[in-house]
């Protein structure tokens, strides 16, 4: 009903301008500088940038925890400037610190959490121990918080952000510090939530994550959005992808190089040995009429490998950086 | 309705924080009753000095310590708020449709109620050494008490929400309390003073509270000093208590 299009987010011109004193002197920060956005329905959009690009500050400012200093925001289908109130209700927000009370079990902190949302105390007990079985927590969920490891951490923290069942989830890099099995774990409930139709906007800085994990991706840097794609989109636009093809002996690696260069007129190739590299724009796209071209000239490749350009190519090609050298 | 019922819920969960470990609690209680046991005997002695009339040391000093009870107890609460700040609670709790001041007031309570309980432990144990109180002046004087937490913790908070770090936090509260407690005559009546730290004293709101409390305990009740003691009182504690609410408020901004 309030829905305007399918949209969840829509940001326009949105900017941040954190102002300080330091000595008496206004300093002026600049965190985001105009960002717009668009988020589709039901899809895991991911916001990927370097710390201090504006990541953060732009999911404050669309779970209401921060007031932008210009532009406007239409969330859930409601302006955020208007109907906080209502964007609260239908949205979950789960910050980079967690926001679990440590000292209090699992199912105290979601109990709790339920009851703040204005669940009465039997549907927030039910409420509560769905979330438990839904995130299996039943080993842990009777034990404080505090003495969780990394990974049960982080599975509360997403239930508590799930607790008010919100169309939107905004999580703040919520696999940074767990260890692979955890992240892979998270990896899943997040695409179980995606699957119950719940839209996800995640900021992140691994790579990895985005790709594996997101439908869009938005890159920040230094407050304004650089690109956005899916992660396919974004890594054909750094341009080809390699092909590598082995055959049994140099000599068909010959033959088979001359064939492929007469059909592949825009591929480069390169030979060693009885391997061929195939630099080739849309790899996947190729390689079905490699293979199809190699066996009406009865060459049969041994083996053959196709290597997408990383998302590390597409950041480095469009902030100039490797994202793994922000440590700075 | 909203904002009781959210204000409950706070309260309740802040209470079942305190207690976690209801040992900080009566930890909290030793130095009041080191004062009461070490140094209210050292008064009797002094017994017939201004302010201090012979037989009623014990209705003098006892209203002084509930006061320096609910200054110092509650002045350090701002650095639980901290915690919560850095493992990310607060911020939770500010997307979630709560009323924002809820937040702040299920903490006051909290440490309100924390103070009730010390005041009235305090009171039964002074009362074999000799404490003499009417009832009804009694229970007139917990609300003054409740108050003066309220805005010691509001302070607090205030502080707490403002620097959002320990390091800053503890100067402070301890630049602050001293000279208050000093200058607000609880241990020995101001009445002992030098003219010039009488006249001092004049602008520290919490002499008149200590004024108030011991009007009270001494049944002195026919002067306005427990009227104003309540005032001044309630007019700070409102000014703390928003200042608090409004620097919740910043972390939005």
């Amino acid at each position: 009903m309030n829905q305007n299009g399918d949209f969840i987010i829509e940001t326009t011109d949105l900017k941040k301008t954190f102002v300080s004193k330091v000595k008496g002197k206004r300093n002026e920060v600049e965190a985001v500088k105009g960002v717009n956005l668009t988020v589709n329905k039901g899809e895991i959009f991911g916001f990927l940038g370097p710390n201090g690009a504006g990541k953060s500050t732009t999911q404050k400012m669309l779970s209401t925890l921060l007031t932008p200093t210009s532009g406007t925001v239409k969330i859930v289908g409601y302006d955020l400037s208007k109907n906080q109130e209502e964007i609260r209700k239908n949205i979950g927000y789960v910050s980079q610190a967690g926001g679990s009370d440590q000292a209090a079990t699992g199912y105290q902190n979601l109990i709790l959490q339920a009851r703040l949302y204005g669940l009465d105390e039997k549907t927030a007990e039910n409420n509560a121990k769905d979330l438990i079985k839904h995130f299996q927590m039943d080993s842990f969920a009777d034990r404080p918080a505090g003495t969780y490891s990394g990974g049960q951490l982080r599975r509360l923290d997403v239930a508590l952000g799930m607790t008010h069942n919100p169309q939107l989830l905004l999580l703040d890099e919520p696999t940074t510090g767990l260890d692979p099995q955890s992240r892979a774990y998270m990896w899943g409930q997040i695409k179980k939530l995606k699957e119950k139709g719940v839209t996800i906007f995640l900021t992140t800085h691994y790579m990895e994550e985005a790709d594996k994990l997101c439908d869009t991706i938005a890159i920040i840097d230094n407050g304004t959005i650089i690109t956005k794609g899916t992660p396919t989109e974004l890594k054909n636009s750094i341009g080809a992808d390699t092909v590598v093809l082995g055959f049994a002996s140099d000599d068909v690696a010959e033959k088979a190089e001359k064939i492929l260069l007469k059909n592949f007129v825009d591929a480069k190739i390169q030979r060693e040995i009885n391997i061929l590299h195939l630099q080739i724009k849309n790899g996947d796209g190729a390689v079905p009429n490699i293979l199809r071209l190699l066996d009406t000239n009865n060459f049969s490749a041994q083996s053959i490998t196709l290597s997408k350009p990383s998302l590390d190519d597409v950041f480095l090609k469009y902030t100039g950086r490797s994202l793994r050298e922000d440590k700075e | 309705m909203k904002l009781l019922q959210d204000i409950k819920l706070m309260f309740i969960r802040n209470v079942q924080h305190t207690l976690r470990n209801p040992i900080f609690m009566f930890l909290s209680l030793f130095q009041p009753l080191l004062y009461l046991f070490l140094f209210m005997p050292l008064l009797k002695n002094l017994g017939g000095t201004p302010g201090l009339p012979a037989g009623e040391t014990v209705e003098i000093f006892i209203p002084g310590l509930m006061v320096m009870m609910a200054l110092f107890g509650s002045a350090f609460v701002g650095f639980d708020l901290i915690d919560d700040i850095r493992s990310g609670v607060i911020e939770r709790f500010l997307v979630t449709p709560v009323s924002r001041s809820a937040i702040l007031w299920g903490r006051v309570l909290r440490d309100a109620s924390v103070l009730l309980l010390q005041v009235i432990l305090i009171t039964i144990v002074a009362i074999p050494f000799g404490l003499n109180v009417k009832f009804e002046y009694f229970l007139i004087s917990l609300p003054l008490y409740v108050m003066i937490a309220i805005t010691m913790a509001s302070m607090s908070y205030a502080f707490a929400l403002m620097y959002k770090t320990e390091d800053a936090l503890a100067p402070t509260i301890n630049t602050i309390t001293l000279p208050v407690s000093l200058l607000s005559g609880i241990l020995l009546p101001l009445t002992l003073a030098p003219l010039w730290l009488q006249n001092l004293a004049k602008v520290n709101p919490f002499s008149y509270a200590v004024n108030a409390s011991r009007a009270l305990f001494t049944g002195n009740v026919g002067g306005p000093d427990i009227l104003i003691g309540f005032v001044i009182v309630f007019l700070l504690m409102s000014i703390m208590f928003y200042w608090s609410i409004q620097e919740l408020r910043k972390i939005e901004e």
